[in-house]
């Protein structure tokens, strides 16, 4: 298959740690690529490089087969990232969040659009409030909205079911495996919950101290290291990969 | 409330360098931000009545000063000038930097700066909402100048516009300097968005001229393009006319500090993205 995200020796020195360190790999057109390793292992710091909001000290980066370096704009307009770290601003109402939002990617018929998303994520009844009233729930669902309505072909997500409980996770899971069937949106997502990321992933990639250590179809993974699941996998990986994250 | 911002479209995108920004996004942040302030007071504050109360203390005093002596009889003129050309500087840095702030206090800055949006609109967009917050303010401010005071900022004729020309242009120099201080190291600067401007007023001789300050100091007045206005204005109210090179001098280092703050917040805006600060910044 076609690899849409290109990622070539990639290191990001910050002045005190190494959060990525020549780090390479592919995500194929059209699965969900769980990115994976400890705390601190450098996931975040990857996301943001393939968003332009983080220079990378060396490598390269490509999307669509171009250039992040020299072609921003136009792959941004192809791709959007949602994460509980970041928010629409509350004090305003969840439908002028989505036309600005809207707004800001050029879509041309922006209430046809809105129209389309809010009915497809369940959230018409939510247009009209205020965005700081509602439960994190819907914010989660609001925010995949937002970052849907530019038709992304690339999703980024970072921990996107980190403050869920587990109904609202499990139906963001539905969700995300939803968007990707229907759609064929690539998404490269990260979390800590492993049975997700089973249910979840076409393939993923375990990075351990900005380094890549192995790739793979979840199920072949478990089978290559004779477990049982892949939390059992992730721990192997994550000590033998010499001190553990405590102590790093 | 709705708003149909229908800007003559083709007109303004000859304006933005061969279509180098993009008119939509530019239009997308102000409009984000003018759905605010219908429904916040603070901000409907924020432009109409700090600047409204301000006058009033002003015109009041000066207009008890003027009773208490006869002789200065453009007090009144120069005062009121004094704090409505101030309005102008103070709001329009004040402008900028909230606009930024905005975004910041409500985690959305990462939002913004994932979709294809550049700097250069970012900024644009900053100069139109602060344009639109201080013709408001400042039509308000004129007419209660003139009902209550009989003060016409007009009263300085054609010399009026490149005045305010010259102090809306310093304010979104400043203004663009904070941001670029508060994005580089965080929002613990943020308390400079209210308070470097008074860092800037003693050297303006705002409300007196330059030979009041103390020689040593001079020279710093003369280095900022705001002394250049108030000196002017006290020019015109005193001899009817204004020397051109006060104009000159004001524009012409605006100028240079426009060039200044645009490679400043450049070059921070790189380091930013270098040391991965835009994702800490709350
Ligand atoms: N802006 C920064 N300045 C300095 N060091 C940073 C910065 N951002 C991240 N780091 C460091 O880089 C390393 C990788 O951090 P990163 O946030 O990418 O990890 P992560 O895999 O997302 O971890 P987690 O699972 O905890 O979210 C860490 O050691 C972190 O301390
Ligand atoms: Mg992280």
């Amino acid at each position: 298959m076609k690899a849409i995200i290109e990622v070539r020796h990639l290191v990001k020195k910050f002045k005190k740690a190494i959060a990525v360190n020549d780090l390479s790999f592919d995500v194929e057109e059209g699965t969900i690529t769980g990115l994976l390793g400890p705390n601190g292992a450098g996931k975040t710091t990857t996301i943001q490089m393939l968003l332009d909001l983080i220079t990378p000290t060396s490598g390269s980066i490509k999307l669509f087969g171009l250039d992040m370096a020299t072609h921003r704009e136009e792959i941004l307009n192809q791709v959007n990232f949602s994460s509980p770290y970041v928010s629409l601003p509350g004090n305003l109402k969840v439908r002028e969040n989505l036309y600005t939002f809207a707004r800001l990617y050029g879509v041309k018929d922006i209430k046809g659009k809105i129209n389309e998303l809010v009915d497809y994520f369940d959230i018409r009844d939510l247009l009209p409030k205020m965005t700081s009233t509602l439960s994190t729930g819907q914010l989660t669902r609001l925010n995949l909205t937002k970052a849907m309505l530019n038709d992304p072909k690339v999703l980024l997500l970072d921990e996107p079911t980190s403050s869920l409980d587990p109904d609202i996770a499990d139906r963001t899971r539905k969700l995300l495996k939803r968007i990707q069937k229907e759609r064929g949106i690539t998404i490269l997502y990260t979390s800590h919950n492993m049975e997700e990321i089973e249910e979840l992933c076409d393939r993923v990639i375990f990075i351990q101290k900005g380094k890549f250590r192995d790739d793979g179809v979840p199920s072949e993974l478990i089978k290559k290291y004779g477990h049982t699941d892949l939390n059992e996998v992730f721990l192997q990986i994550a000590r033998e990969g010499g001190e553990i994250n405590s102590n790093s | 409330m709705k708003y149909s911002c229908r800007l003559p479209a083709k007109e303004v995108k000859l304006i933005l360098i061969l279509d180098l920004m993009k008119w939509y996004r530019i239009k997308a942040l102000i409009i984000r931000h003018l759905y605010l302030y219908p429904r916040s007071f603070p901000r409907i504050m924020d432009v109409l009545f700090w600047p409204v109360l301000e006058l009033l203390v002003w015109g009041f005093l000066s207009a008890y000063l003027e009773k208490l002596n006869l002789e200065n009889i453009n007090l009144v003129s120069i005062l009121l000038g004094a704090i409505i050309f101030w309005t102008f500087l103070n709001r329009s840095q004040e402008a900028v930097t909230v606009a930024f702030l905005e975004d910041v206090w409500e985690k959305n800055l990462l939002n913004l700066f994932v979709t294809p949006i550049r700097i250069s609109e970012f900024l644009f967009s900053t100069v139109i909402l602060g344009l639109v917050r201080i013709v408001t303010a400042g039509a308000i401010l004129g007419v209660i100048a003139l009902v209550l005071y009989h003060f016409s900022i007009f009263q300085f004729g054609i010399y009026t516009v490149p005045f305010i020309l010259s102090l809306l242009l310093f304010g979104w120099i400043l203004g663009l300097f904070i941001t670029a201080v508060i994005l580089r190291f965080g929002t613990s600067a943020q308390v400079l968005a209210f308070g470097f401007i008074f860092l800037i007023q003693p050297f303006s001789a705002v409300f007196y001229p330059v030979s009041a300050l103390p020689v040593a100091v001079q020279g710093i007045a003369y280095l900022l393009p705001s002394t250049y206005v108030f000196e002017g204005m006290r020019a015109v109210i005193a001899t009817g006319t204004l020397p051109l090179n006060y104009l000159a001098f004001s524009f012409g280092i605006n100028a240079m500090y426009l060039i200044i703050v645009l490679f400043f917040f450049y070059a921070m805006f790189r380091k930013v993205k270098e040391r991965g600060l835009l994702l800490k910044l709350d």
